[in-house]
């Protein structure tokens, strides 16, 4: 394992023209410059810097097909971006190598899906337990912890369910639960809220924001739903891909 | 709710119970089916190879060789004949022959053959008496373990024999036979045979004292020079006598006999690829279908080889399913086989022994079951998780 923390990092530090409290670096993403091409011959997409500290919220906006989950995919080291850096929690993805970066992503990013999904073969319960399983990091307080996040989000009752057995509703509730069950520096939300109507929408992303807050992670909203567009002060909208050029 | 890889393939194949099932069932039957070979195989054998000991001919009346060793060293089949014991004793006390042990037989009680021979058949095989003593004089006999418990013979019973070796309708009721003796199990051809001195066999038939030709049905011998399987056939080429050699008689039979086997043996590898193509399907198909499960696993923190090595773990899981399921079918079988051929054979067949050629049949089972999820697994390793995640 090479340090976590690679020496450019203090670099970027100095460099970084933000002005976020230096304590709540550790729970920061970041990225800078970064440029991505899905194939050779297709446009180079580049993206707008964008930071969110620990504790703090990002909105992502744009409409469909302005590269906002290549973003979001980019952010969570799915993909490797082209140029340009990623940072989270103090950790530049890029120095990682593909089993690492798996790893670090498994314990550092949690990710809530526009639709909830599951190991199907597995209980609600059990679902919860992969993040620390998958990661190596463990689940702390294990089954109690995750019972009583379950009960918090008004799903304690099917802890024990098959996740297909639980309404879209209660299986969204259930992804924001596994997304920050093992505490990730980092909660990226694709279009949480895009297929809910208003009522729920409020809900699903009030849940968000209180158990982000309750582990400290930084809270990245990625969507297209214009109810949600005056929702945080930091926002960055991104343009759609055929203006880029 | 402690996660394991195990834990986890386990959910995976018990979520679809149908498709592990027949992966499962396959291969068993494939394992099953070439261990049963295996092992009736290697039992057979081992018996033919326990109840030759030593023997290296056998001298009877001609006809076909292979029968006269069936019927005199096995007592599977009908004899050829009788011969003039005193035409055999040129051979039996020729130099060259270490050991002449005569069979007289003729009569059975209930199906069980009554053997008139000489104390040293019953050292030849190195089988002890359980209770009583042998024979000494007519019409006392000393009964197999077997027969003994089969028939409910004890020290001291006494029966009739029946004419012929099989038939027990026509029964000499004139001559009593008395136990002297029970031996103990030697897992010899023993174990089935009453035995007693020739002289009772000769009685049997011997009618209101007209004397009967003195003949005996074979001898079995033990050479003392290499040269005695030359020597001896040409000495009694123009009687009605042969000699035939077990060792030869035997590998013939197995010969033809391995041809059947083989037949089997192709079906059953037939049945084990067929395995393979199930497990090969099976995993192929949860990869699919599990496509997304396993990008967001991904995205949880598990690497492209965890991922690899947990389907790899779905296929072992699958095959050790089969081979130990295979163990059980190949044992029931052997099982059910060897009432059969204990009934039509009277012979033996253990059912519980491991042989190492069945470990060996075992690994390359698991192995078989390790390439098929190998294979699609590979799927697994390239995995593009931002588009799979995507696409859904």
């Amino acid at each position: 394992m090479r340090s976590p923390v690679p020496k450019i990092n203090n670099l970027r530090l100095m460099v970084m023209p933000r002005i976020y409290d230096l304590r709540t670096f550790g729970g920061m993403i970041a990225t800078e410059n970064l440029t991505f091409q899905y194939a050779p011959e297709t446009p180079m997409l580049r993206f707008p810097d964008v930071v969110c500290a620990a504790g703090e919220r990002l909105l992502l906006l744009g409409d469909s097909g302005c590269g906002k989950t290549t973003l979001l995919h980019l952010m969570s080291g799915l993909l490797r971006p082209a140029t340009g850096t990623v940072t989270v929690a103090g950790t530049a993805l890029d120095g990682l190598t593909g089993r690492e970066l798996d790893r670090f992503r498994g314990a550092e990013v949690g990710i809530v899906f526009q639709r909830a999904h599951f190991v199907q073969s597995l209980t609600v319960l059990q679902n919860l337990a992969l993040p620390g399983f998958l990661s190596g990091k463990g689940t702390e307080g294990g089954e109690e912890r995750a019972r009583a996040m379950l009960e918090r989000l008004g799903i304690g009752e099917k802890a024990d369910k098959r996740p297909r057995d639980l309404s879209i509703g209660e299986q969204q509730r259930a992804g924001i639960a596994r997304a920050l069950i093992h505490s990730p520096s980092v909660l990226l939300a694709d279009e949480p809220t895009s297929a809910l109507d208003d009522r729920s929408t409020e809900r699903v992303i009030a849940l968000l924001e209180s158990e982000a807050d309750r582990v400290g992670a930084a809270l990245v909203v990625v969507t297209h739903d214009t109810r949600l567009k005056d929702r945080y002060a930091n926002r960055v909208t991104l343009n759609p891909v055929s203006e880029w050029a | 709710m402690k996660l394991s890889w195990i834990k986890i393939a386990w959910r995976n194949l018990a979520s679809k119970p149908l498709s592990t099932a027949l992966s499962i069932a396959l291969l068993a039957f494939g394992v099953g089916m070439v261990s049963l070979m295996m092992l009736a195989e290697h039992q057979l054998r081992d018996a033919f190879d326990r109840n030759i000991k030593d023997i290296d001919m056998v001298l009877g009346a001609k006809g076909s060789p292979l029968q006269l060793i069936l019927a005199n060293v096995y007592h599977v089949d009908a004899p050829t004949g009788n011969i003039r014991l005193a035409d055999a004793e040129k051979v039996m006390r020729h130099p060259y022959v270490a050991e002449a042990i005569p069979l007289a037989y003729g009569d059975n009680f209930q199906r069980y053959r009554i053997v008139g021979t000489e104390p040293s058949y019953v050292e030849h095989y190195g089988a002890e008496l359980a209770e009583g003593r042998l024979w000494e004089t007519p019409f006392e006999v000393v009964v197999g373990a077997r027969v003994a418990r089969e028939a409910g013979l004890k020290l001291g019973d006494t029966f009739f024999s029946s004419h012929g070796l099989l038939d027990e309708t026509d029964v000499h009721t004139d001559k009593t036979f008395t136990v002297v003796g029970v031996l103990e199990e030697s897992r010899s051809v023993l174990d089935q045979l009453l035995l007693c001195n020739v002289q009772t066999v000769w009685g049997v038939h011997e009618h209101k004292g007209e004397e009967v030709e003195q003949e005996v049905t074979a001898v079995l011998l033990k050479k003392r020079n290499p040269l005695a399987v030359l020597t001896l056939p040409n000495l009694i080429s123009d009687t009605n006598m042969q000699i035939a050699l077990p060792a030869i008689e035997v590998n013939r039979l197995t010969q033809n006999f391995g041809l059947g086997l083989g037949t089997l043996r192709t079906i059953a590898l037939l049945i084990m690829a067929l395995s393979f193509a199930s497990i090969f399907i099976s995993v192929y198909d949860s990869l699919l279908a599990r496509r997304y499960e396993l990008a967001l696993m991904r995205t949880m923190g598990a690497t492209a080889r965890g991922l690899y090595g947990s389907l790899l773990l779905e296929g072992g899981l699958l095959s050790l399913g089969g081979v130990v399921l295979g163990a059980v079918v190949s044992r029931v079988g052997i099982a059910l086989l060897a009432t059969l051929v204990e009934d039509k054979f009277r012979y033996d067949l253990n059912a519980l022994a491991i042989l190492p050629s069945e470990w060996l049949l075992a690994a390359s089972a698991i192995a078989v079951g390790l390439l098929a999820a190998a294979i699609p697994g590979l799927r697994a390793l390239r995995l593009d998780i931002s588009r799979t995640l995507s696409d859904a």
